[in-house]
């Protein structure tokens, strides 16, 4: 009984063994009740057997009365059994004949590649460029103050007095860090509230925060989407979505960047596949996985087709807002409200609080029933330290900035167009991205047909742009991971704080670079 | 009394009682090496498995009830909408949500509205439907003391020159970056975190990120990819899993601190290279953790070292929980063994815990940290950190070294060690099974019954203590468990009081199962059980 208990404490560890152990005792222990009953029918004299005695004496007598075959059967059976007892359960590779000697060798020779390539020191991304003091509106790079054109803080909310007023009382009240994840004493006041908030701000049932952007949607997506599950994706869709999708292990199907025909073709393709098994297809779930406003090419997705297809074929949506939260709407709320789409048709919407917001973090919202889950499958969200609450009291004065005075969203959309317009006609750039995008992307028209040469002169342009006062940046990409790799380009980021005089400034150096760079 | 065991142990899975004198070429400067697994008892696993099988019937029961309308169901619904849709959860899915864990959900997430500090005010909570919602009532319950927080060090604290530093920096910098490090997010406090870092470790170069969880998750598909094999512990966390996973790597997995089952998987791996195509690995990666959170283990370095360098394999250890809790400089599990920084190839750890702050960071040579730069996902694709948190990581890391001219680091350093001493000492005195290292400040109680999981959280609440309990899917099913983890904060005072408060709880409800012999020796004599039954 001993290695009975041993066997469960430490199933973990030794899983395989055990298991056939398992089958072993319960098979070799039934076996001869099974036997008895068998007989016990063919031979209505034999009354049904009370103690253990009884068996005993019916199990000889069933052994002598057994035919043959039976015998020979159970014989192999009980053989069979203890070969699989003494046996490997199982092997990782296949048996090789090589002598101990030989073995030795070969891990002598073996050479690993070395942990990481050699890079080279001149690499251009290898050195950032170095921000002294806070990246606001006038921002210092690399010793020079310029206006910023490049953070995504797009209300300005970064250095307002009122939220770094509201974290200092927060960090006077909680200290920094949370020590915990939100199970385990990581859950403050101020983490609920600000749930609270930004579920009412977004007229949600319900919303949950993430300590950190980019693993919200990652964590988000292989919360509810498993192995066998298909998901239909956007080409363009940001990393994060990417690693989500890869982390949940499913089926995915990329769509062109905002096709709903291909969509739809993808979806039809999926109906013929369902009715070719239905069992199968009433157990795989669905999810359409889609951006706001893209970051990577600063379009707003077909939001009110993307819901009737999802009526129609019966697929969620997964809306990730990172760009269009607080920046799209009468009110901020995003694309929902940009199309007057009802935003409990979106099954969930995950958004981070880094841009719009200008703290740290992210969140998913929607109804009780998506989002709850999350609070145990979602990994970033249960594994993790929790956001600390100065981050979450600045975000909470963020919203309140933002409820108080829906008009910075008019003033910031007004901003985009503005921008927009005036970064038409540079010679040699073409300007990527809607009218209303805060952050667009400046492409060349003219590739040089080597990524790197591109990179170079649009590098050489920010410089130039850096040199006269104009933060930019090149949008960076990891060439080798992105599935479909946008082309090069640079990031221009519109913020409410920039004026009239600042936008034309830009344009206007924007131009010169152009002119001078591109020839 | 002590008799040195084989350091690689036979069978783990019986009482370990493992003294490593016989080690040889590193130098011990700590207690010995001792770490016990007691064996279940056999009549607790015995009614931990009628536990279980009753909960489920019970379980079955109520699903039946809620289907046919007889018990209200308080689960939130699919909207009319949708209910053609395919369902979002199977139902069998939620089961061990609905029926074992909504017992008891009152024993976590406890809202805390202070320093989660030595003591800590807790929200009171009620719940008007069997843990199905939760109401505030408003009152607060003061000083519970708390033996929950990674607050190792005594970090976490809103006053003093941590707090005052932060404070500072959030006037001069605001609490956001909203850009990557890679774009145009990069702060000179960023740099001057990543200086001080490198200088921490003894390693040449480091890079700090956002988020603990991500910089495993993020880093480790950067550093290998298809044709490269990880060698991962068993028990390490939900992160390093993760990030191993998306790496694309082949993965195998050895059994929690087994030296043998990793050299057998090491020895395998190269001789036979990889599967179905035979072509030799590109490289081979070891996964192994500081200390173990939920086993308060802690790897047997050196030997992980001596095998990584056997078969030139790499090392990548996360110091999560060790970082400043272990090693006489706090200098985490490399400094606990007096070992070199320079033969762990990345040195991972995270700011959340000793360091009273949030985030991450790698250590290693300057070739790794370079290349780390150029191509982890973190720095091309996710906002760098807030600069207040890395001023609460400089001012507390500087305090450690013992640059701010001050010894309270050093002081913090030998309080949390006495207090893990001590604490274990006294639990295990009193008859508890304690699982892990005699240094280790994570500190888990076996309770094994899925009924003492709640009975234990909310026991020690009422005497004003905080206390995390865990139990399946965090542990095997029968091994639940509740943890301590002691801090530099804590004072004898407040130790003896909430050991009080166990052993008062552990009588109540029967938790004192451990069968060694306890009372008469003292000190770390009392944790030698070489009379264990080997089997």
């Amino acid at each position: 009984m001993k290695t009975f208990i041993n066997l469960y404490k430490h199933t973990h560890t030794h899983t395989h063994t055990h298991t056939h152990t398992h089958i072993v005792m319960s098979g070799s222990s039934t076996r001869p009740r099974l036997m008895k009953h068998a007989h016990a029918q063919s031979r209505d004299s034999v009354k049904m057997a009370a103690g253990q005695q009884w068996v005993l004496v019916e199990m000889v007598q069933a052994f002598y009365e057994a035919p043959a075959y039976h015998l020979i059967l159970e014989g192999i059976l009980i053989l069979w059994i203890i070969r699989l007892l003494f046996s490997k359960t199982y092997k990782l590779q296949e048996r090789s004949d090589l002598t101990e000697k030989e073995k030795e060798e070969l891990i002598e020779e073996w050479q690993p590649e070395p942990l990481v390539p050699p890079v080279s020191k001149d690499h251009p991304s290898l050195n950032y460029d170095v921000v002294t003091g806070p990246p606001s509106h006038k921002i210092i790079v690399n010793g020079k103050e310029c206006i910023n054109f490049a953070s995504f803080n797009f209300l300005g909310l970064l250095d307002s007095e009122r939220v770094k007023l509201k974290a200092l009382l927060s960090l006077k009240k909680y200290g920094v860090g949370t020590c915990g994840p939100r199970g385990f004493y990581g859950t403050f006041d101020v983490h609920l509230e600000l749930e609270e908030r930004l579920a009412k701000f977004m007229r949600t049932e319900e919303a949950i925060i993430y300590s950190y952007g980019f693993a919200t949607i990652a964590s988000a997506i292989p919360a509810y989407s498993k192995r066998g599950d298909i998901i239909f994706v956007d080409e363009a869709a940001c990393f994060s979505i990417q690693k989500g999708l890869q982390a949940s292990r499913s089926f995915v199907k990329h769509f062109k960047h905002n096709d709903m025909e291909d969509l739809e073709r993808l979806l039809k393709e999926q109906e013929i596949e369902d009715q070719k098994n239905p069992r199968k297809a009433r157990v795989i779930r669905r999810f359409i996985v889609v951006e706001g406003l893209y970051i990577n090419t600063a379009d707003i997705c077909p939001l009110p087709d993307l819901v009737k297809l999802k009526y129609k074929y019966k697929v969620r949506i997964f809306l990730e807002e990172s760009m269009s939260f607080g920046v799209l709407g009468e009110h901020g709320r995003g694309v929902t409200e940009h199309f007057g789409v009802n935003i409990d048709d979106i099954d969930l919407i995950s958004a981070n609080m880094e841009n719009a917001l200008a703290s740290i973090g992210g969140f998913c919202c929607g109804r009780s029933f998506v989002i709850d889950h999350q609070r145990l499958s979602g990994q970033g969200y249960c594994f993790s330290a929790s956001l600390p609450p100065m981050l979450a009291s600045a975000a909470i004065e963020a919203l309140n900035i933002m409820e108080e005075d829906p008009g910075i969203f008019r003033v910031l959309q007004d901003k985009c167009k503005h921008v927009h317009k005036a970064l038409q006609g540079t010679p040699g750039l073409k300007v990527v991205g809607e009218p209303l995008a805060p952050a667009l992307h400046l492409q060349l028209e003219n590739s040089t047909g080597s990524r790197t040469n591109d990179l170079k002169l649009l590098r050489a342009i920010v410089d130039y742009s850096m040199d006269r006062q104009i933060a930019l940046t090149l949008a960076r990409y990891l060439e080798k991971e992105e599935r479909f790799l946008p082309p090069p380009s640079i990031r221009v980021v519109v913020t409410v704080e920039q004026t009239q005089e600042e936008i034309e400034r830009a344009a206007q150096c924007i131009r010169e670079a152009a002119v001078k760079i591109l020839k | 009394m002590f008799e040195a065991v084989s350091s690689f142990s036979p069978n783990y899975s019986c009482t370990v009682s493992i003294e490593n004198v016989s080690m040889g070429d590193y130098q011990r400067n700590y207690d010995p090496f001792v770490e016990s697994f007691e064996e279940t008892p056999l009549l607790v696993a015995v009614l931990t498995y009628m536990g279980y099988g009753i909960l489920t019937i019970f379980g079955y029961l109520r699903d039946f009830l809620r289907d046919w309308k007889f018990e209200k169901c308080h689960l939130a619904r699919e909207r009319e909408e949708q209910k053609d849709f395919v369902p979002l959860y199977q139902d069998f899915e939620n089961f061990y949500t609905r029926n074992l864990y909504m017992r008891i959900r009152d024993n976590w997430n406890r809202p805390i509205c202070s320093v989660p500090g030595a003591k800590m005010d807790l929200l009171e909570r009620v719940t008007p439907d069997y843990n199905w919602t939760f109401e505030h009532t408003g009152n607060v319950l003061k000083d519970v003391i708390n033996m929950g927080s990674y607050n190792y060090l005594g970090f976490a604290e809103n006053t003093g020159t941590c707090a005052d530093a932060a404070s500072e920096c959030t006037v001069k910098y605001g609490v956001g970056v909203s850009s990557t490090r890679q774009e145009i997010g990069n702060l000179d406090k960023h740099e001057e975190l990543e200086i001080l870092v490198a200088r921490f470790l003894g390693v040449e170069s480091s890079m700090a990120f956002g988020m603990g969880f991500a910089t495993n998750s993020m880093n480790i598909p950067a550093l290998t990819g298809k044709g490269c094999l990880i060698l991962s512990d068993e028990l390490n966390h939900a992160s390093l899993v993760l990030g191993a996973r998306l790496s694309g790597s082949t993965i195998r997995v050895f059994k929690h601190n087994n030296m043998q089952s990793l050299e057998k998987l090491l020895r395998d791996a190269i001789v036979h290279g990889q599967p179905r195509t035979h072509r030799p690995w590109k490289k081979i990666l070891i996964l192994v953790e500081g200390i173990y959170s939920m086993e308060g283990s802690i790897v047997r370095l050196p030997e992980v070292i001596a095998l990584k360098k056997k078969y030139k394999a790499y090392l990548y250890l996360d110091e999560a929980h060790s970082i400043g809790a272990l090693g006489p400089r706090g200098r985490g599990v490399v400094d606990y063994f007096g070992l070199d920084p320079s033969d762990v190839d990345i040195m991972m750890g995270t700011f959340t815990k000793s360091f009273g702050a949030a985030g991450g960071y790698i250590g290693g040579k300057k070739e790794l940290i370079d290349y780390l730069r150029l191509h982890s996902h973190s720095t091309v694709y996710a906002t760098s950190m807030s600069p207040p948190i890395i001023q609460q990581i400089i001012t507390s890391m500087k305090c450690i070294m013992g640059e701010d001219g001050s010894t309270l680091g050093q002081e913090r350093l030998c309080q949390l060690s006495e207090n893990t001493t001590y604490f274990r000492r006294r639990l295990h005195e009193m008859g508890f099974i304690i699982y892990g290292n005699n240094d280790s400040p994570v500190v888990p109680l076996m309770l094994y019954m899925p009924a003492k999981i709640g009975a234990f959280g909310r026991e020690m609440l009422k005497r004003n203590i905080g206390t995390v309990v865990v139990g399946f899917p965090a542990t095997p099913i029968i091994e639940s468990r509740a943890r301590f983890c002691v801090s530099a904060a804590h004072t004898r005072e407040m130790l003896d009081k909430a050991l009080n408060a166990i052993s008062e709880v552990g009588d109540l409800l029967q938790l004192k199962y451990s069968r060694k012999n306890r009372h008469g020796n003292e000190g770390s004599d009392s944790f030698s059980f070489l009379e264990s039954h080997q089997d």
